[in-house]
């Protein structure tokens, strides 16, 4: 099985006034077809900039240090913006976090949709209008014909997001990327969608990748899990293997704060220290300062990745286990 | 259409606030109008004559009420310099002055966006900047002095520009049967293609020195309206979309910098009706403004208040205009009216 | 912190932006001309010649002179205070005006709020330069009634300003403290709320400026308040205009460019000032 996504190496800078960031840093992450691969971590780990550099929609400081993203055979770091606007929309799109900011304003929503079809699906112009409420109508979406004529302000937040699924599905893309689809929406909204999107994933065969800082949720909705700490991926697993046995003293302290049913706030316990600050120069594990297991060697270099089993690999000198 | 009359019933706090300003300007201030009026030779008696006759000696209120009832008759009273009903003489003049305001418009409508777009596609950029230098050097320049340049170096110097005579040399054309009193439309109408080409040219500079100053604010909020909506959420949902940039930059991006660029046209309809009456001073220009400069000189006192009326009235039913289009533009707008 | 903060600011301000510099050394320019116009002009301005009419800018005359023989280096220099004086007088009285009516909108609310809301709104819904006009008209043509109707037009810019910070300052915990610490409506307001809305109303004030030379001017040039041959900018400017056909510039351009020079220190200044007191306001 070929890999639908595929990031090897990367590394990206941000070149701004007060000095060169470097949001990510030897980033590797592969998604198979049908596969949804959650990124999680704290929010400035870098996976909102991993998620807008595999779209190939950096800001203009971003700088590319090395590596690769390679999706459904193209090198997104090479091809021509003509050629990433083809791929957009159509065989990769993409949901936000706050809808209602994330469609235009005063446009009717249906229209939103036809934008869509229309630059990418090759259809006659009359029926337009009809596949557009048919997107509307897959998302579950009740009433499609009247929705279409809505404004966003008119829809609750819920609904802009299905709205958002709906144009990104419009296409039935290969990958997709959901960036904190459900944060400000509330906890049954929530399920809704997270349901909406593993739903669309499984019969389209599409493969999803969540971005989020909730590990409890990736836990629920992910087949794998990358946890992201200041700029690198320090452990990937299976969802199910990475909660119950993490191998990698961030994880472990992301599922300690992470709440469970299980759990009562007591039990709850908060990360100690903060993220790096990415313009200074690093340690090769930019978690060893707020780690508790730190000692003298894992100030060498380079950090390795460790395979502890053939899926589950950790980026720590120290693990927690194998 | 229940918007548009709840934009029209609101206006009208606005319309009788206006009368009492000009009411109060031309009845409750200071100086004694029937002592002008009476003339020069004028002694007490004939004094109180006119005051009775201009019913002066009333009480406030009273007056108002007068007042009122002139003005739903039409009657703004009649003008010295002219003897004239006041209303015709407007009439007659706002034509011209309506086709001059319209022409600054659109030369800053056409510039500024256009630039505004520009120098927000390429922030921090030299365009960028050059736009937004060229923009405040172009705030600082009253409009009469750049319409006295332009004049200088049009016709003076470079001899492209016709005579700042007015609205038509008359010695050499004759203007057209009026029908809606703008030269540049009426001799289309009379299919008089020399006239409506000398017409025209009469127009080019006082029209360029005009929209100069309205240039400024409009080129400035576009700008300002194009950064914030090319970098906001839904700029960046179609980019993820694929859709081309022609599509981005328009219909996403632009239509929705429209909003905040209606609404400052109010402010610029309030610079170009005054500035106007600077402008018909520096080219001969036979409009309003003209007419209520030499009313102002000659102590015309209903002339006066008759063109700050009208003026106010066209102010209000500009915003009014502006108002109507600002709720095509955005949805929001009329939801929540 | 606030300190350094300010500190950097003010280096931002002229540091980065060199074009402040240059507006507060026009401004040193002007005020002096106000100050010592008469004594600093090398002729009096209003002394006419009748060998030297319309001489082209020369050695003795570097701004050449006009229709009757005046040096126009003279009248441009002597007319700084007059224009700079309605400016800043104007400004002033509507800074001031504006301030008190504003603020006691803003805290009292209610039925003051309204009807001082509904006379700016009023004057508000005229082309400001018309009213101007209709002021002067009404008023008297003199030179205090153009500083009136210029203050009069600008009034509701500050009114609406300083309602607006009253409004959003009086719900805030420190003024909530005050006057449950028994500070009378007026205390409160001089001595808690007034002096935070300073600064951003100075920033108003001095963008203002500009605007209310141009239009001082501007009623001027009509041939409104200045008689001749006092000299002022506008009404030299509108003097000259008929030397244009024949090709006289200087007697134009020269009090024209003394406006624009004047108008645009005035704007430079203000967006350095906004930059000082407000740095995340920049654009």
């Amino acid at each position: 099985m070929t890999a639908q996504l595929s990031v090897e190496d990367f590394s990206l800078v941000f070149r701004t006034r007060h000095g060169t960031v470097r949001a990510l840093e030897d980033v590797s992450l592969s998604v198979e077809r049908g596969e949804i691969v959650g990124v999680v971590g704290e929010s400035g780990s870098g996976k909102s900039v991993l998620a807008y550099a595999v779209m190939g929609l950096q800001d203009a400081a971003a700088r590319v240090q090395g590596g690769r993203i390679r999706f459904a055979g193209l090198d997104m770091l090479t091809a021509s913006e003509g050629a990433l606007a083809g791929v957009r929309g159509r065989e990769l799109a993409m949901i936000f976090q706050s809808p209602r900011t994330a469609l235009n304003p005063i446009r009717k929503v249906g229209r939103q949709i036809e934008d869509i079809l229309r630059q990418h699906a090759n259809l006659p112009g009359r029926d337009l209008r009809d596949q557009a409420i048919a997107a509307l109508a897959r998302v579950r979406i009740p009433d499609p014909q009247r929705r279409y004529e809505a404004y966003p302000f008119e829809l609750s937040g819920g609904m802009c997001q299905r709205v958002m699924i709906a144009m990104a599905l419009a296409c039935s893309p290969f990958l997709l990327i959901a960036d904190e689809p459900t944060t400000g929406l509330d906890v049954t909204t929530q399920a809704v969608i997270m349901d909406l999107i593993r739903d669309m994933s499984r019969e389209a065969r599409m493969s999803t990748l969540l971005i989020t800082h909730d590990l409890g949720l990736a836990g629920e909705y992910c087949d794998r899990i990358a946890v992201m700490h200041a700029g690198h991926v320090v452990e990937i697993a299976p969802a199910a293997e990475l909660l119950s046995r993490p191998a990698h003293p961030y994880t472990q302290q992301l599922l300690a704060a992470t709440p469970t049913p299980r759990s009562t706030v007591e039990g709850l316990v908060s990360i100690p220290g903060q993220l790096p600050d990415l313009r200074h120069d690093l340690p090769p594990c930019r978690f060893s300062a707020r780690c508790a297991r730190h000692s003298p060697i894992c100030d060498e270099k380079p950090l390795p990745w460790t395979s502890l089993t053939p899926t589950h690999s950790v980026r720590c000198r120290v693990p927690l286990w194998g | 259409m229940g918007f548009v009359g709840k934009r029209l019933l609101g206006t009208i706090p606005s319309l009788i606030g206006v009368v009492i300003v000009t009411f109060l300007l031309s009845h409750a201030l200071p100086g004694d109008p029937a002592a002008y009026f009476a003339g020069p030779a004028a002694n007490a008696a004939s004094i109180a004559g006119v005051r009775a006759k201009l019913g002066l000696d009333q009480s406030l209120p009273v007056q108002f009420m007068h007042y009122i009832v002139d003005l739903a008759h039409g009657n703004l009273g009649n003008a010295l310099t002219t003897g004239q009903p006041v209303l015709t003489d407007l009439i007659d003049r706002l034509p011209a002055s309506l086709e001059l305001t319209f022409f600054a418009l659109v030369f800053a409508v056409a510039l500024g966006i256009p630039m505004g777009v520009w120098a927000a596609t390429k922030p921090d950029s030299l365009a960028d900047h050059i736009c937004r230098a060229s923009v405040s050097v172009a705030a600082a320049f009253p409009t009469f002095f750049v319409g006295l340049i332009l004049v200088y170096i049009f016709y003076f110097l470079l001899g492209l520009a016709p005579e700042p005579v007015g609205r038509l040399n008359e010695i050499l054309y004759t203007a057209p049967p009026r029908v809606t009193g703008a030269y540049t439309i009426d001799s289309l109408i009379a299919g008089d293609w020399n006239t409506f080409r000398a017409s025209l040219a009469q127009l080019v500079l006082p029209a360029i020195s005009l929209g100069l100053f309205a240039l400024a604010p409009i080129a400035r909020i576009t700008r300002a309206a194009m950064v914030q909506s090319l970098g906001s959420d839904f700029t960046r949902t179609a980019r993820a979309a694929g859709l081309p940039r022609g599509k981005i930059l328009v219909t996403y991006a632009f239509r929705n910098a429209l909003l905040p660029v209606a609404n400052v046209l109010g402010m610029v309809f309030s610079f170009l009706l005054g500035s106007n009456v600077l402008i018909e001073q520096v080219f001969g220009w036979q409009g309003i403004g003209a007419y209520a400069v030499s009313a102002v000189l000659a102590s015309d006192y209903a002339a006066v208040q008759g063109f700050v009326l009208m003026m106010a009235v066209l102010y209000i039913l500009l915003n009014l205009i502006v108002d109507l289009l600002a709720t095509v533009i955005d949805p929001r707008v009329r939801f929540e009216a | 912190m606030r300190a350094t903060t300010l500190t950097r600011n003010i280096g931002h301000a002229f540091g980065e932006n060199r074009l402040t510099l240059v507006a507060v050394a026009i401004l040193l320019l002007l005020l002096l001309c106000a100050a010592f116009g008469t004594v600093l002009a090398p002729y009096n301005p209003l002394m006419t010649d009748g060998t030297a009419k319309l001489v082209a800018p020369c050695m003795a005359h570097p701004f050449g002179t006009d229709a009757l023989g005046r040096d126009i280096l003279s009248r441009v220099v002597v007319a700084a205070r007059l224009d700079l004086g309605m400016a800043i007088s104007a400004v002033v009285l509507s800074f001031a005006g504006g301030l008190a009516l504003g603020s006691a909108a803003g805290y009292f609310g209610g039925w003051t709020d309204r009807v001082i809301g509904r006379v700016m709104d009023t004057i508000m819904a005229f082309p400001l330069f018309v009213l101007a006009m209709g002021i002067v008209a009404a008023l008297g043509n003199s030179v205090l009634n153009i500083v009136i109707a210029t203050m009069i037009i600008n009034l509701p810019f500050y009114c609406r300003f300083a309602r607006g910070e009253v409004n959003v300052r009086r719900e805030m915990g420190y003024i909530e403290a005050a006057r449950m610490g028994g500070n009378r409506a007026l205390q409160v307001l001089t001595n808690h709320i007034v002096p935070n809305i300073l600064p951003p109303m100075m920033v108003q004030a001095s963008l203002n400026m500009g605007w209310a030379i141009l239009n001082a001017a501007g009623l001027s040039f009509i041939g409104l308040g200045v008689r001749p041959p006092t000299p002022e900018w506008g009404i030299m400017v509108s003097e000259g205009a008929s030397n244009i056909i024949s090709g006289e510039w200087w007697t134009f351009v020269f009090p024209g460019a003394a406006l624009v020079l004047a108008v645009f220190c005035f704007n430079l200044l203000g967006d350095g000032l906004r930059d000082l007191l407000d740095p995340r306001r920049r654009i």
